[in-house]
C-alpha cells in the first residue's frame, strides 16, 4: 500500500474484513503469510507492539474509555508519542508536567477540530453514537498514526455526519495519512477511497479504482441481492 | 473562597494537625494510627482495584510480609528498622511481581483465585515457620522506630509519623492517577483492546500497579509491627484481605477520598458497635454484595450519584458544558 | 473465605483423623511401599472431593464465564446441614439427600439474589459479589453452628479394611464409589438429556444458544443449582473423615478451584483428572515433604500451571 493514500475493503458481511484488521492490529495471530509494514514483518507481534509503530484503529463496535472524559480520552492516545513513566508522574517531575501539558494541549487542539471541545469534560459514555465515532477517530489521530485502520466508521451515523466523516477522512489524506477502509456505505467509500479491495470467503475478488471496481463482473456477483447503488 | 476553604489537601492537612489538640487519650491515637495504616492499604488496594480494575484477595499477605520482614529482623535486633522497613519493601515487591507475571496475563478470576491462594500461603508459613515468627502465638518485643535520635514509642508520637505517610501516599496516588500512567492504567479497565489499540503495554501496566499496591501494604505492615509492638497471623488472615477489600468498596472505587473514608469507618465502627463485632463476618459480607450488586462505583459515589439524579430530575435536567 | 484463627489452630496445622501412617518422612524402599500406597488412598480420597468441586466451577464457568468463589462454602454447607439433619433424624441416606438438597436451594438463592440483579457485569464486581457472598454464607454458618467441628458417623462402619500393605476406612471407598458415580451421573446428563445438551450449548456460545431458543437465564440458573448439589454431596462424603467445620469451605474451594484449571476450566474429564492428580500429590508431598506445608502444594502447582499451561493439563479449550 502506498503511503498518503486511502484504500477502502468492502465485501459482503463474512468476508473477511474485520478479521483482515485483526491481524494487522496483531489482536488475531495469522495461521500463514506475513504482514508487512514500512518494510518490517509485523506478524505475531502484540497488539500493544502494533500500535506503537503507528498503526492505529477503530472498532466497529466504538470502544471509548467511557469512564474517562472526551478529553481524557483523546490524551490517551498521545499514549504512543509520550514517554513519562509510573513514578515521574505521580512525583510530578518538571518534565512528566512539561509532558502532560503538552497532552492536554494537543488532545485540545484534536478536539476542537473535530467540534468536541464544547464536551470536553463530560464522560465520554455520554456521547451521542455519533460523536462517539468521531471522538473514537480522533483519539486515533492523536497518536498521529502512520496507518489507520477505519472499521465501518459510517455505520450509526446520520447523512451530515457521515459527509463530515468524509471530509475528515480525505483532510488526513492530505496530511499524508495512510488510510484503511472497511465500509459498507458505498457512497462514502466511493467518494474517498483511491483503491478499492473486494473481499469475499478471504479471498481478494478484486482490486483497482472505484470506477473499475463498480464494474467488476465478480464483484457484481458477489453483491447480488445487496443494496448496490454506487 | 469557598474553594480554597474546600480544597481537600488544605483540610486534610487541617484535621491531621487538629485532632491531636481534640484527643488526649493515647488508646484514640492508637485508633487513628490504625486507620491510617489501614488507608495506606486501601489506597493500594484501590489503585488496583478501582482504577485498573484487577483484584487481590490476598493483600493482607503483603501487608505480613512487610510487617513480619520488619518484625523478625529488628525483634532479634540485627538490623536497623528503616533498613528493615526497605528490605520489607523488596521481598513483597518481588512477591507480587513473581506471581503477578503469570497470571496478570490472564483474566480478572485468575488473579483474584491467585492472590487467595497466596494469602492462605504466606497465612501459613507465618503460622508454621515457628523458628522465625513466634507462630500461631505471634512475635514479641519488636522496637520501636526513632527518627534522627528521637524515638517514635508513644501512640501520640507516632501518630505524626504515620499521618505524614498517609498525606504523601494519598498525593503520590492521586497524582498517580492523573498522570499519563494513570490515565492509561483507566483507560485499560474500561477497555483493554481499544489501550493496547493506542500502544499501552496492558500486562506491563497491570504488573506495575500489582507491585505497587503490594509496596504500599508493606510499608503499612512495617509501620504496623512497630506500632503494635507485637504482630500474630490471625492479623494477616484471608478476611483481613476480604475486609480491605471491603474498605476500598465502602469508600468507592476509583475514589482516593474514599479509600481514606472507607478505611475509617470499617476501622472505627467495631471499636463502637458491640454487634458489629460479634455479626462482623456476616456484615462484610452483606456490605460486599449490596454494594456491588446496587452501587458498582462504591458507596459514596454511589449514594452522590443517586442523589444527583434524583436533583437532576426535580431541577429539570441542564446538561453541564 | 474466612479464616478467623484466633482460637483455634488453622486448618493445615489440625490433624486430620484419618490416614496419618507412620512417622512423615520416609525414604522410599521397598519396605515402605506401605505408606506410599496409603498416601496414595488418602490422595485419592481427596481428590475425588476436589473434583466434584472442580466440576462444580466448571459448570458455572460454562453457563456464565463466572468463577464462582462462593463454591468451597457450599462444600460446608453440605457437611454441615447433612450432620444437623442427621442429627435431628439419625438416617444417612435421609441426611444426604436432604443436605444436597438444602444446598441447591442455597445456589439458587445464590445466584437470584446476588447475581441476577447485579447492574454492571464486568468481572471485577462478579468476583466481589461471590466473594461477599461467600463470606456472607459463612459468617451465617459460623452464628449457626459455631466455631467447633461435627462429625458424621461413616456411612458403613469404621472397621479398616486391609489392603496389601495399606488399610482403609471404608468411607474411602463410599467417597470414590459415590463420586465416580455422580461424575458417570453428570456425563450421562449432559450428553443425554436435553437439558444437559442444552447446557452444553451454552457453553459453546451463549448468544447462539439464546437464538435456538434456550433460555439461558434458566441455563445460569440450573448451573448454580447443580454446582451446589455437587460441592453438597462431595462435602458430605468427605465429612465422616474430616470433621465438618463452618470455615473448612475456602481451602476446599481454592483447592477444587486449582483441581479445575490444572484440568482445564470447564472440562469435565479434566476436572475430574485434575482433582484425582492434585490429591494424590498434596497426599506424597505432605507424607515424604512436610505435613505443615501440605496446603502450600495446591498453590504451588496452580502457580506452576497457570504459568506454564493456563489452558490446563488437558488441553480442551484454549
Amino acid at each position: 500500500m502506498p503511503p498518503g493514500r486511502v484504500k477502502a475493503v468492502i465485501g459482503p458481511n463474512g468476508a473477511g474484513k474485520t478479521t483482515l484488521f485483526n491481524l494487522v492490529t496483531g489482536f488475531l495471530i495469522p495461521d500463514a503469510g506475513r504482514i508487512l509494514s514500512l518494510g518490517a514483518e509485523i506478524q505475531g507481534e502484540p497488539a500493544h507492539a502494533t500500535a506503537a509503530r503507528g498503526i492505529a484503529r477503530t472498532f466497529q463496535l466504538v470502544q471509548l474509555f467511557d469512564h474517562l472524559t472526551v478529553l481524557e480520552n483523546v490524551m490517551v492516545g498521545r499514549h504512543r508519542l509520550t514517554r513519562a513513566g509510573m513514578l515521574a508522574g505521580a512525583l510530578r517531575l518538571p518534565r512528566a508536567r512539561r509532558e502532560d501539558a503538552a497532552i492536554r494541549r494537543d488532545a485540545w487542539e484534536a478536539l476542537e477540530m473535530v467540534g468536541l471541545a464544547v464536551r470536553a469534560h463530560q464522560p465520554a459514555a455520554a456521547l451521542p453514537l455519533g460523536l462517539k465515532r468521531l471522538l473514537e477517530i480522533a483519539r486515533a489521530l492523536a497518536a498521529q498514526p502512520i496507518l489507520l485502520l477505519l472499521d465501518e466508521p459510517a455505520s450509526g451515523l446520520d447523512p451530515v455526519e457521515t459527509e463530515r466523516l468524509g471530509e475528515m477522512i480525505l483532510d488526513l489524506k492530505a496530511r499524508g495519512v495512510t488510510v484503511l477502509l472497511v465500509e459498507h456505505d458505498m457512497s462514502l467509500t466511493m467518494e474517498v477511497a483511491d483503491d478499492i479491495a473486494v473481499l469475499n470467503y478471504g479471498r481478494l475478488i478484486a482490486e483497482g479504482p472505484p470506477r473499475a471496481i463498480q464494474r467488476h463482473p465478480e464483484v457484481i456477483a458477489a453483491y447480488l441481492g445487496t443494496d448496490w447503488q454506487g | 473562597m469557598t474553594r480554597l476553604l474546600l480544597n481537600p489537601w488544605l483540610l486534610f492537612a487541617a484535621g491531621v494537625l487538629l485532632v491531636p489538640q481534640a484527643v488526649t487519650n493515647q488508646y484514640y491515637f492508637t485508633l487513628l494510627n490504625i486507620i491510617g495504616i489501614h488507608t495506606i492499604l486501601v489506597v493500594g488496594l484501590n489503585l488496583l482495584m478501582g482504577y485498573a480494575g484487577q483484584i487481590s484477595l490476598g493483600h493482607a499477605a503483603f501487608f505480613g510480609l512487610g510487617a513480619y520482614t520488619s518484625g523478625i529482623l529488628t525483634a532479634a535486633g540485627v538490623v536497623n528498622p528503616w533498613l528493615a522497613l526497605l528490605l520489607g519493601l523488596v521481598v513483597s515487591g518481588s512477591a507480587a511481581f513473581l506471581i503477578g507475571i503469570p497470571v496478570l496475563k490472564l483474566r480478572g478470576y485468575y488473579l483474584a483465585m491467585a492472590t487467595l491462594g497466596f494469602g492462605v500461603i504466606i497465612f501459613i508459613v507465618l503460622v508454621q515457620g515457628h523458628r522465625f515468627t513466634g507462630g500461631p502465638s505471634g512475635l514479641h518485643g519488636i522496637p520501636s522506630l526513632s527518627l534522627g535520635g528521637f524515638p517514635l514509642d508513644t501512640p501520640f508520637r507516632l501518630y505524626f509519623l504515620v499521618w505524614t505517610c498517609v498525606g504523601l501516599l494519598l498525593a503520590f496516588s492521586a497524582n498517580l492517577v492523573d498522570s499519563r500512567v494513570g490515565r492509561a492504567l483507566r483507560a485499560l479497565h474500561d477497555s483493554e483492546t481499544a489501550a493496547q489499540s493506542l500502544a499501552v503495554h496492558t500486562a506491563r501496566l497491570k504488573l506495575q500497579i500489582f507491585v505497587l499496591s503490594a509496596l504500599y501494604a508493606s510499608l503499612a505492615g512495617s509501620l504496623y509491627a512497630h506500632t503494635l509492638n507485637f504482630i500474630a497471623p490471625s492479623s494477616f488472615d484471608i478476611m483481613f484481605s476480604i475486609k480491605l477489600v471491603t474498605m476500598v468498596v465502602v469508600g468507592g472505587m476509583a475514589s482516593i477520598w474514599g479509600s481514606l473514608l472507607g478505611a475509617a469507618t470499617l476501622t472505627v465502627l467495631p471499636e463502637f458497635l458491640a454487634f458489629f463485632q460479634e455479626f462482623e463476618v456476616v456484615i462484610y459480607g452483606a456490605i460486599l454484595m449490596v454494594v456491588m450488586i446496587f452501587l458498582p462505583r462504591g458507596l459514596v459515589r454511589g449514594l452522590m450519584d443517586l442523589w444527583e439524579r434524583r436533583h437532576r430530575l426535580t431541577e429539570g435536567g441542564t446538561t453541564p458544558g | 473465605m474466612v479464616g478467623d484463627n484466633r482460637r483455634r489452630p488453622p486448618l493445615s496445622c489440625r490433624r486430620r483423623p484419618y490416614l496419618r501412617p507412620g512417622p512423615e518422612g520416609h525414604a522410599i524402599t521397598v519396605d515402605n511401599f506401605g505408606p506410599l500406597l496409603q498416601y496414595l488412598v488418602s490422595g485419592l480420597t481427596n481428590g475425588a472431593i476436589y473434583a466434584l468441586i472442580a466440576l462444580g466451577f466448571g459448570i458455572i464457568y460454562n453457563a456464565t464465564t463466572i468463577i464462582n468463589f462462593a463454591q468451597g462454602e457450599m462444600v460446608m454447607l453440605g457437611a454441615l446441614c447433612a450432620i444437623s439433619l442427621y442429627q435431628l433424624y439419625p438416617s444417612l441416606p435421609l441426611a444426604f439427600v436432604g443436605g444436597v438438597a438444602l444446598v441447591t436451594v442455597a445456589g439458587l438463592l445464590l445466584e437470584r439474589l446476588a447475581l441476577r440483579p447485579a447492574r454492571d457485569v464486568s468481572p471485577i464486581t462478579l468476583i466481589i459479589i461471590t466473594v461477599g457472598g461467600a463470606v456472607f454464607i459463612k459468617g451465617l454458618a459460623m452464628s449457626f453452628w459455631g466455631k467447633e467441628a461435627y462429625t458424621l458417623p461413616p456411612f458403613s462402619g469404621s472397621t479398616p479394611l486391609h489392603l496389601g500393605p495399606a488399610t482403609m476406612m471404608p468411607q474411602n471407598l463410599w467417597v470414590l464409589g459415590v463420586g465416580a458415580l455422580v461424575v458417570a451421573l453428570l456425563e450421562a446428563f449432559f450428553r443425554l438429556t436435553l437439558a444437559g445438551k442444552a447446557m452444553r450449548a451454552c457453553a459453546y456460545n451463549q448468544r447462539a444458544a439464546r437464538l435456538v431458543g434456550i433460555p439461558a437465564s434458566r441455563m445460569v440458573q440450573f448451573s448454580f443449582g447443580l454446582s451446589a448439589a455437587l460441592g453438597a454431596a462431595g462435602g458430605i462424603l468427605i465429612a465422616p473423615l474430616t470433621l465438618g467445620v463452618y470455615d473448612m469451605g475456602t481451602m476446599l474451594g481454592l483447592k477444587g478451584f486449582c483441581a479445575a484449571i490444572l484440568g482445564g476450566l470447564g472440562s469435565s474429564l479434566g476436572g475430574v483428572l485434575g482433582g484425582l492428580l492434585l490429591g494424590v500429590a498434596e497426599s506424597l508431598a505432605s507424607g515424604l515433604i512436610s505435613s505443615g506445608y501440605r496446603d502450600a502444594v495446591a498453590f504451588f502447582i496452580l502457580l506452576v500451571v497457570l504459568f506454564w499451561r493456563p489452558q490446563g493439563l488437558v488441553g480442551g479449550r484454549g
